[in-house]
């Protein structure tokens, strides 16, 4: 009875018009180790549909969530880049004045300040005048010399005649 | 969509997807790779897969187009993909010795079979799908679907008892 409902199915089963409960029950009987000799060619493949049934994928995928980046945020780097700037440029301007025309609030100070400043230059100034006046020396001894043109000219009065 | 639900999603069939591309491509590292690329663009678009009325479907429709692009490219190449599964990740020696040489026999004629034969004796018999999706993946209709599956089990059990009696007579 069973074997006679079997041959059934695989006579649907080759024709493509069993249900997947029967495709079931076919499975389950090929599965079995009760087959009937003339039936037993169905078996490797019935066992081979459930060998396969088995089989993973086991690689792994490497799911990296794509970041977008936004252009929109180099905009705002840029705007709070450009106001640290203007922030901290006021102070170094400031800081820079005072040292360029000096730290004196009363006037009379700066006045003394710059008097001593000014004789002690002129006083170098005087030191490497006095090493100067060595120069004066040459200057005599070139107007020495200027007795040779006499003698030149007396020679050439000589040479003419 | 988080990555943890993209595999909710992705994990039930993520196994049968793999395998229609083994049985396309019949080397398990281009099915691997074949996969992973699919599940990949799956990713991709995850924004849209709420869309999708059938993700599986869809993945498996994918699965097929993919591999037949693959198929087609190594043609042009003129390069055949050869069975080289040197290490057998699916069956350990102890099963592969249980399992007599006929098993593998159905596995060659299974692979002789033209492609749309192949897939769909993959969908039906293995992975169990009914036929109104099987038709909705491969883009076919349903009695199609039906007369294909029928020849290919006929060319199957025939060849099986060929050889079945080569071992009696």
């Amino acid at each position: 009875m069973v074997l006679n409902n079997i041959e059934k199915l695989l006579e649907k089963y080759e024709n493509g018009e069993t249900s997947l409960k029967e495709e079931q029950v076919l499975k389950n009987y090929f599965s079995s180790d009760t087959v009937a000799p003339h039936l037993e060619m169905y078996k490797p493949m019935f066992e081979y549909f459930l060998v396969n049934q088995q089989e993973q994928f086991t690689k792994d995928v490497p799911l990296k969530t794509k970041r977008t980046f936004n252009y929109k945020w180099i905009s705002v780097a840029a705007v709070a880049v450009l106001m640290l700037g203007f922030y901290f440029k006021q102070p170094i301007e400031s800081s820079y004045k005072e040292y360029a025309y000096g730290t004196y609030d009363n006037p009379k100070d700066a006045l003394n300040e710059l008097e001593t400043s000014l004789a002690m230059i002129s006083s170098h100034f005087n030191k490497g005048a006095s090493t100067v006046g060595y120069l004066e020396e040459v200057n005599k001894g070139t107007s020495a010399l200027g007795y040779l043109n006499e003698i030149e000219k007396t020679t050439s009065i000589i040479f003419k005649n | 969509m988080t990555q943890t639900e993209f595999l909710n999603i992705v994990m039930p069939f993520k196994d049968k997807v793999f395998r229609l591309a083994k049985r396309l491509l019949v080397s398990t590292e281009e099915a691997e790779d074949a996969t992973q690329e699919v599940l990949l663009k799956l990713w991709k678009n995850k924004k849209k897969i709420q869309e999708y009325k059938n993700v599986e479907a869809f993945s498996m429709t994918m699965t097929k187009n993919f591999c037949f692009d693959k198929l087609k490219s190594k043609q042009a190449q003129n390069l055949k993909i050869v069975h080289s599964n040197y290490e057998d990740k699916q069956t350990s020696l102890q099963k592969q010795v249980e399992l007599n040489d006929s098993v593998d026999w159905v596995a060659k004629i299974i692979e002789d079979l033209p492609e749309q034969q192949k897939m769909i004796i993959q969908l039906r018999d293995i992975e169990e799908y009914d036929y109104d999706e099987i038709a909705k993946m491969l883009d076919m209709n349903n009695t199609a679907v039906r007369v294909n599956l029928s020849r290919a089990r006929k060319t199957i059990r025939e060849k099986l008892t060929n050889t079945h009696n080569y071992g009696i007579k």
